[in-house]
């Protein structure tokens, strides 16, 4: 069975957003759908430092996160394009429906892109987001957390995951994370702290690889 | 060979993240399809983003859905397109197929059920086409039909 499932009644919200009719096997390769040239992306659309987005420095811890973009297979993947959301230091995403009562930040919206390099490698500087409560139920918390979007290759490589922070008191209790019921899988969305790569007297460094599943069209695949 | 990282909701915050400026339109000539993102209420999702891909021409479009569910995009006139559909609540995005004007060989739509193919096939529209996706059923049998890709 795939994780994580699309019922699952620990988060609330999925009870009337997950099909109740199964899944239709689809008998064609998808391979070939590869998504937006970067040439759609106008020069200037990499904005890869969040800090950097208004007058004056937010508030916060400043982090770089970086890693490598992988297939299954362990092969970098060039030129492709990571995009990550988040909220601010005080758990406060700049959105009109988030009614937290902590601070907005005047110098942190939260949006960032970048590409990976042609080493497959990505870099952001942000700050590190805080935990914030929802509503799913009492006294329930948000961890930390980064938002990823990742299209990949191809059509079935597109990946929309959350990043972690190591060792937050919070991870075993929440339910987005413990959705994906395989610990393994679930280590994997847990970025890891590197104090080499951290700068001195300017950043923690935290490292985040992201493995996409799914299939891509390769020369041998295209024969058959 | 290294894990694959698993999928998260995009949550509730998503329109500081994956909405383009130009976003919906991949072809200002090509043909607008729009529609709603309903929940198994009936009720619209407004914290869902559809996403458009086409092989032949190639071409993506991304929309974000407003307060009332409502998405649309400007895509190059095709038999279909694939979509990738994201929500709030939806820990995996789905996978569906809009057929604007479907080969009567279709394979893809002949492996679907007879009774739900009619959720694929969009509605003529004044302005294009319509197309509503409903990720539960609402009313039953009226879920839209997604794909395990």
């Amino acid at each position: 069975m795939r994780e994580p499932a699309l019922d699952y009644p620990d988060y609330k919200s999925t009870a009337l957003r997950h099909p109740k009719q199964p899944l239709v096997y689809l008998p064609e390769q998808l391979t070939e759908m590869t998504g937006p040239a970067l040439g759609h992306l106008r020069p200037g659309v990499v904005e890869n430092d969040l800090t950097r987005q208004h007058e004056g420095e937010p508030v916060g811890e400043r982090i770089t996160v970086s890693g490598w973009l992988l297939d299954s297979d362990g092969r970098p993947i060039a030129d492709s394009l990571v995009e990550i959301w988040q909220a601010n230091a005080a758990g406060r995403y700049a959105h009109r429906w988030d009614r937290w009562p902590a601070a907005l930040d005047p110098n942190f919206s939260g949006g960032g892109r970048t590409v990976t390099d042609s080493d497959g490698r990505y870099e952001f500087v942000t700050i590190k987001p805080g935990p914030y409560p929802w509503g799913n139920h009492y006294n329930a918390w948000r961890p930390a957390h980064i938002h990823f979007s990742l299209l990949g290759r191809s059509f079935e490589q597109r990946l929309v995951t959350q990043m972690y922070f190591p060792g937050d008191p919070l991870l075993p209790y929440d339910p987005i994370f413990n959705s994906v019921r395989d610990p393994a899988a679930r280590e994997r969305m847990v970025s890891r702290f590197s104090l080499d790569a951290s700068q001195d007297n300017w950043a923690l460094a935290y490292e985040f690889d992201i493995v996409l599943g799914g299939r891509v069209a390769t020369p041998i695949e295209k024969a058959h | 060979m290294p894990g694959e990282t698993p999928s998260q909701t995009v949550g509730p915050y998503l329109a500081l993240g994956l909405p383009w400026a130009d976003g919906p339109v991949a072809d200002p000539d090509g043909v607008r399809i729009s529609g709603r993102v309903l929940d198994g209420a009936g009720e619209p999702i407004p914290d869902a983003l559809v996403e458009t891909w086409q092989l032949d021409p190639a071409a993506f479009a991304r929309s974000p859905t407003d307060d009332e569910g409502h998405w649309h995009v400007v895509v190059p006139r095709a038999p279909f397109v694939t979509v990738h559909v994201f929500a709030r609540g939806l820990l995996r995005h789905l996978t569906t197929r809009i057929y604007l004007d479907p080969a009567p060989d279709d394979p893809v739509l002949a492996g679907v059920p007879a009774e739900r193919r009619d959720t694929l096939l969009a509605d003529q529209s004044d302005d294009g086409y319509r197309f509503d996706i409903r990720i539960q059923a609402h009313p039953p049998g009226r879920e839209t039909v997604f794909f395990d890709v």
